[in-house]
């Protein structure tokens, strides 16, 4: 197998090894490479001697510098919350419905509530307040607890059906697969499907009426268009928080569904709130 | 005898198993158990079946021991494909969710397969590379036999049964969830058998060497060999949480658990990837060039300083984090100091073609070898660069480090071992040549542009993610959420997982012209298994 390398004019001494049929040059180092390699080691002393490094006993050096990472950040932080603190004093300070009013003010506190949005609500509204499945949009006008400054500040401030806060809003929808029967729950799906013209079944939406007034009337609205004092939805406006098809109804109706949404009066400012509370006021569907 | 003593062990072990089998707490380990007690079933009676039958005595003691490596070349390609594919299929799963099947929950989804990915390639693909060439290369440069008999074939099917308990051991559920460590404790043991059986087979080749000196390819392998044991056994000091589970906790707690996840991580990558993979390079670049290497003292020199900076440059992984300043600026150092040692061996294997240039020309897998220097010579540098704290800030977490990994992985790492694998076969099928060059030049091609690609979108995406992270307004407020630098992901996730199909097509190209190799090039009639020492 030994192939012999091909000696070429010119070529250095090789050390005099071979190894199945390989040699080994006896070049020098490159000077580049060496001078290189120096340097990144007196830097790399120098650099030790500035910044915190090497251990000791107790502790390890802190650095020529006074450099640390923690303190970097803390520099950062301080400097935005002394900047910002007037204007988070206003924002406290002014009621809620007038802060619109003050255009700095407004323009702060959307800039800083769309922060504290995509770091705290995206999760379950979406990024552009879209809502999902079970997380409402925030972008109509259709509120469940209610869409002036003062109703969002109160579901921001204490949440809903949350464990955590005693004023956390509350409400619950009986699940009615053990109190109605099977063909009354078909009829009253018929007739809140027939409340938003969808394709229903005459005879059994109106044998639903009946049933929705017995049943559902007392949160609903004798006419389906909800409370937003106990946070009953509206079933006219084909607006659906868990899905309006025959399927999704019928299981709402039979296991009844809610929300949970967490209190943030313990974990953001007060000024963080309000903040968001004009943010979500502002995207559109505000009252 | 020692047939008698193999079957008290094979039914000891086929007996646990069954208990084992029939106390298991959960899915991952009752499938192990099965697993082991239908092999050493197997090979129970296979023993038996052999035991006190005549056996045909050869001496074999002056050739090569190259069955094994055949063996290793066949399960290297085989691996390799298999977590390329991976690889791909998760990328798809990146950029389309949906990929994530509803019926695969908890079976097939990313989370899952991820880890199934990186370690086929690093340990199925990358560690069935080492060990077939490690075996190769000791032999012809000790001009010895393997030591050890049959203790060879022993490492070699011990590592096959640790990937297929690591990989199904992943899937249904069975992981330490430490990165590149997620082996549970008895497959980690196992591993620790093997390993040992492995570094006996290398050492005792070498101590009964012919050659006077050992050549600079074996300092590499040992140094892997025996580094890979000490970061395997500390990173993995677990308590089974009981014998018939494969839950287990580990004695480190807090940070310095994650400093020794990292020291782990950083020098598995170091020795594993780094070290072992020169030893590659430094055996095949030179024959494949016919040149001798260019320098002695860089190769000496380099060695030494990259073995003993490499160990201490762990700490940049958790920059920024709760490990304390003075531990990261460190690393942080011995990273950028490193710069230089690794560069070490590209030098010395690019100038080994000086006097040879004109063969990249002609020859296509010289040209493997030479892009893989290449990129080894790039992911060395990119390295130092990404340690250092301020970049760090921004590339930390972004898909800028999976760039990094992969031009290392597919450029470096792959490449080479395909220059080898091109390199093996003739030799060991005893081939006059490969059986297609014009396929190689497309497997070259396919491959280093499918590198391109996913190296490229990778920066582009990880840099504009740490951008979109860190961007505040004039009051200090984040302007992105990070459902937003996600989708803005999406179009350079779909070109990475493109250059992902054209890397898996040229393994593909290679696996057929190997296998064409084997059975339609012209044989060679000499025989090259003799050992002779070379001076």
């Amino acid at each position: 197998m030994s192939k012999t390398p091909e000696k070429q004019p010119g070529d250095p001494n090789t050390t005099g090894h071979s190894w199945d049929g390989i040699e080994e040059f006896d070049n020098p180092m490159p000077r580049w490479w060496l001078w290189t390699f120096y340097a990144t080691i007196f830097w790399g002393l120098i650099y030790t001697i500035m910044y915190p490094a090497w251990p000791l006993v107790q502790s390890a050096t802190a650095g020529v510098m006074g450099w640390s990472s923690r303190g970097e950040v803390q520099q950062e932080l301080v400097a935005f919350q002394e900047a910002n603190a007037p204007l988070n004093a206003q924002l406290v300070e002014t009621p809620l419905d007038d802060i619109a009013q003050n255009a700095e003010l407004q323009q702060y506190a959307v800039n800083a509530g769309s922060a504290v949005f995509r770091t705290w609500c995206a999760q379950c509204h979406g990024s552009g307040a879209q809502g999902a499945p079970g997380f409402p949009n925030l972008l109509d006008d259709a509120w469940l607890w209610g869409g002036t400054m003062e109703d969002i500040h109160y579901t921001v401030s204490y949440g809903i059906r949350n464990e955590e806060s005693d004023d956390a809003r509350y409400s619950q929808m009986p699940a009615f697969g053990e109190i109605l029967e099977e063909d009354e729950i078909t009829q009253v799906v018929q007739y809140v499907m027939s409340l938003t013209n969808a394709q229903t079944d005459d005879a059994a939406a109106q044998a639903g009426a009946v049933v929705f007034a017995d049943n559902c009337s007392v949160c609903h609205g004798d006419d389906g268009k909800g409370d937003i004092t106990q946070g009953a939805p509206n079933l006219t406006d084909a607006i659906w928080l868990f899905g309006g098809s025959q399927e999704e109804l019928t299981e709402t109706v039979v296991y009844s569904r809610f929300g949970v949404m967490p209190n943030w009066d313990t974990r953001l400012t007060e000024a963080q709130i309000r903040a968001v509370t004009a943010y979500v006021h502002q995207l559109g569907g505000g009252q | 005898m020692s047939n008698y003593i193999k079957l008290i062990v094979l039914g000891l072990v086929v007996v646990f198993a069954a208990i084992g089998t029939n106390y298991a707490r959960d899915l991952a380990y009752q499938v192990h158990a099965i697993l082991v007690m239908l092999i050493a079933g197997g090979l129970f009676i296979w023993t038996l079946r052999n035991t006190d039958e005549p056996v045909l005595l050869t001496d074999r003691s002056g050739e090569y021991m190259d069955d094994v490596i055949r063996y290793g070349v066949i399960a290297t390609a085989f691996w390799g494909v298999v977590g390329f594919l991976a690889g791909t299929f998760i990328a798809f799963q990146l950029a389309f969710p949906a990929l994530n099947f509803e019926w695969a929950q908890g079976y097939l989804n990313f989370g899952r397969l991820r880890p199934l990915h990186t370690s086929a390639v690093i340990f199925a693909f990358g560690g069935n590379a080492l060990i077939a060439t490690s075996f190769y290369v000791v032999q012809r440069t000790s001009a010895a036999r393997l030591w050890g008999g049959n203790l060879a074939w022993f490492v070699f099917w011990g590592y096959q049964l640790f990937i297929v308990l690591a990989a199904t051991g992943y899937i249904l559920g069975g992981t330490q969830s430490k990165e590149y460590a997620e082996p549970e404790w008895y497959v980690d043991l196992w591993l620790t058998i093997v390993w040992v059986a492995y570094l006996a087979v290398y050492l005792g080749t070498i101590i009964k060497r012919k050659e006077p000196h050992i050549y600079v390819a074996n300092w590499f392998y040992l140094a892997f060999i025996v580094t890979v044991a000490m970061l395997h056994l500390v990173n993995n000091m677990t308590i089974p949480v009981s014998i018939w589970g494969s839950k287990s906790v580990i004695v480190w707690s807090g940070v310095q658990d994650a400093m020794i996840q990292w020291w782990y991580g950083h020098n598995a990558v170091g020795f594993f990837l780094t070290a072992g993979f020169l030893g590659m390079m430094y055996y095949f670049i030179p024959k494949q060039a016919e040149r001798p290497v260019f320098s002695y003292k860089l190769s000496i020199i380099h060695f030494w300083a990259l073995i003993f900076l490499y160990i201490w440059a762990g700490p940049h992984h958790l920059h920024y984090t709760a490990l304390p300043d003075w531990a990261s600026t460190l690393g942080m150092v011995f990273s950028v100091v490193l710069w230089m040692p690794s560069w070490g061996g590209m030098i010395n294997g690019l100038m080994t073609l000086s006097g040879a240039w004109d063969k990249l020309r002609t020859d296509p897998i010289i040209r493997m070898m030479v892009i893989s220097v290449g990129f080894y010579g790039m992911s060395t540098f990119e390295g130092p660069m990404m340690s250092i704290r301020a970049v760090n800030s921004l590339s930390h977490y972004t898909d800028w480090t999976i760039g990094h990994v992969h031009s290392g992985a597919l450029g470096w790492n792959g490449m080479i071992t395909f220059g080898a694998l091109y390199f093996l076969v003739p030799v060991l099928w005893k081939r006059e040549r490969l059986y297609s060059l014009q396929m190689v030049s497309w497997h070259f091609w396919l491959a280093t542009i499918g590198i391109v690609l996913y190296a490229a979108s990778m920066w582009v995406t990880g840099i504009m993610e740490g951008l979109m992270w860190r961007e505040v307004d004039a009051n200090g407020f984040l302007v992105n959420s990070f459902a937003d630098t996600v989708a803005a992901k999406f179009p350079m996730y779909v070109v990475r997982a493109l250059g992902g199909v054209m890397f898996v097509a040229g393994s593909l190209i290679m696996c057929y012209n190997l296998w064409m190799t084997v059975r339609k090039a012209p044989a060679k009639e000499a025989s090259l298994t003799v050992a002779v020492p070379a001076e």
